[in-house]
């Protein structure tokens, strides 16, 4: 059996959380107040994933652009979050560039292509 | 002098929605005059996710919120003059304004929208003792820095205020290389959203230590080390309690104020609680005709709000274009609030003049748990609600029905009140 402590991020009354694990399966979920917190908790300790954001160079924008906004077009395990950023370091996209266009596809093995979230003329 | 019915001051997410309503409104001429070379506002900036989940069920990256609604602002035609500048609002509804092609220029309006936003508190306001070297940012400068101009502000990090920005500037410094020593806050608790606080701060391992506050600032030409120490009751620093941390940089995260600089010129009269404008159930300041909504009226912590709100002021706006001012048949009635409420918006509300349903946001002094929100008119309760926790940190509102209130024939007071459950 293990234990994991966790913060709720629900809502503003961040419950304390404890998961009590054996092996990757989860046998309770405790401090927490409402339904939300239970399913969090299960979430996080088996399967943590984030949306990974950042910004990458610009060369050619007509309005003087430096950088285009991108972010992983899903979740990404949170593991893998500093992988995916060391590989947007050096990446350079040419403008124009539109809401969605893929800056790196499958970025570090994940499956999760790389997508401009900011429009650069 | 040129002309135009609504005259929107700010091109961010406050100004978008408020054209976007005026237009829909039935309204044509309408102008929206920002100051930056792009639409969208601090926004733009804004690259993290997580915007937009009330609008659109979805978690959009700020500049793809922005874009959403510059679309729509595009899509109607609205025309917006941007990199111009507005110097003065007068009284009578005359904007003052400048840009490179047109140089000075003044425009009369039936109706103006504020939309200025807010700006950062800054070093010069916190008083923090120390010498002044460089390397010393507020949280929203350096995510200018590295999200729009690409550049890192630093390597080696602490920030003082545990603010939404300074959370999220601490989790992308980290992203991108930095050292991040330490969160200081002032306040027993975050002024920040809890999801912040684990996905930016727990994440990394980056500690937030509450009740504590920069004590000294040291370096000559630049910040070589900052000393924190934790603070009593009274937000005295304790002697003893002091922290050294070698950094290069410190940024300031220590909360939002309204920039009312035009509103004040054109003698809008401001609320101290909040210093936005006070306004009544419309939206409107003490001058008829000029709106306000957003971050320029009250600092927001959700965009959704800030456009929901916006939207309000745009639609009132083309009404009072379109009927003009009605006459006061009274002055409102005054929204009176008790239980550790900081303010409302609006501050008065006439029954004759709101919408069907109305919202009236707030805010509380200190985080409370277990309370009830009700809403008394005349005395009598006639709304609640539960609230299992409420923080300084998270808006508050209520809904107000027209037909309820219009019940009591001569509406006198309205009161809200936070109690105990």
């Amino acid at each position: 059996m293990e234990e994991r402590n966790l913060i709720c991020i629900g809502c503003p009354m961040g419950c304390p959380l404890t998961v009590t694990m054996e092996g990757t399966e989860v046998k309770s979920v405790t401090g927490n107040t409402c339904p939300r917190g239970d399913i969090y908790a299960r979430k996080e300790v088996t399967n943590p994933t984030r949306i990974v954001t950042s910004s990458v160079l610009v060369t050619g924008s007509r309005t003087g652009a430096k950088t285009v906004s991108v972010k992983t077009a899903s979740d990404v395990p949170k593991g893998k979050i500093f992988e995916v950023v060391r590989a947007l370091k050096g990446v350079t996209v040419e403008a124009p560039v539109k809401i969605g266009d893929v800056v790196v596809s499958n970025i570090s093995g994940t499956g999760v292509d790389v997508i401009a979230t900011k429009e650069v003329e | 002098m040129e002309q135009y019915n609504v005259v929107i001051i700010g091109g961010g997410p406050a100004g978008l929605a408020a054209a976007k309503a005026a237009y829909d409104e039935g309204e044509r001429s309408i102008l929206i005059l920002e100051r930056d070379s792009l639409l969208g506002g601090i926004l733009n900036q804004c690259i993290h996710n997580g915007f937009g989940l009330h609008t659109f069920k979805e978690e959009l990256t700020g500049p793809e919120y922005a874009k959403r609604f510059e679309d729509e602002v595009r899509a109607r035609g609205i025309e917006c003059r941007l990199n111009t500048m507005v110097m003065d609002l007068s009284s009578d509804k005359t904007v003052t304004a400048m840009n490179r092609t047109d140089g000075m220029f003044q425009i009369r309006a039936k109706a103006v929208v504020l939309a200025m936003g807010c700006r950062e508190r800054s070093r010069g306001a916190l008083n923090i003792p120390g010498y002044r070297p460089a390397g010393i940012y507020s949280a929203g400068t350096a995510q200018r820095l590295v999200n729009i101009e690409g550049y890192m502000p630093g390597r080696k990090v602490v920030i003082l205020g545990s603010g939404d920005i300074g959370l999220i500037m601490a989790r992308r410094m980290t992203l991108e290389g930095a050292e991040v020593q330490v969160v200081a806050e002032l306040m027993p608790y975050s002024g920040g959203l809890k999801r912040n606080i684990v996905q930016c701060l727990d994440d990394y391992g980056i500690p937030l230590k509450l009740s504590h506050t920069v004590v000294d600032i040291e370096g000559k030409e630049r910040v070589t080390g900052v000393t924190i120490a934790e603070v009593d009751s009274k937000n005295k620093p304790i002697p003893g309690t002091e922290e050294h941390y070698d950094c290069d940089t410190l940024l300031l995260s220590c909360g939002l104020i309204p920039e009312n600089e035009l509103s004040r010129g054109a003698g809008v009269e401001i609320s101290p609680v909040t210093n936005g404008p006070k306004v009544n159930e419309r939206l409107e300041t003490s001058i008829p005709g000029v709106f306000a909504a957003g971050n320029v009226l009250h600092v927001h912590d959700l965009v959704d709000y800030v456009s929901e709100e916006a939207a309000d002021a745009g639609r009132n706006a083309a009404a009072y274009v379109r009927e003009g001012n009605a006459p006061e048949t009274e002055n409102g009635t005054a929204v009176t609030f008790e239980g550790g409420i900081r303010y409302t918006v609006p501050s008065t509300v006439d029954t004759e003049k709101m919408k069907d349903l109305m919202t009236v946001r707030f805010r509380v002094g200190s985080v409370m748990k277990d309370r009830i929100v009700k809403v008394y008119a005349n005395g009598e309760e006639i709304f609640k609600k539960k609230r299992r926790i409420m923080a300084p940190g998270e808006m508050e509102e209520v809904l107000l029905r027209k037909t309820e209130l219009q019940k009591f024939g001569g509406l006198k007071t309205l009161k809200i009140k936070v109690e105990e459950a």
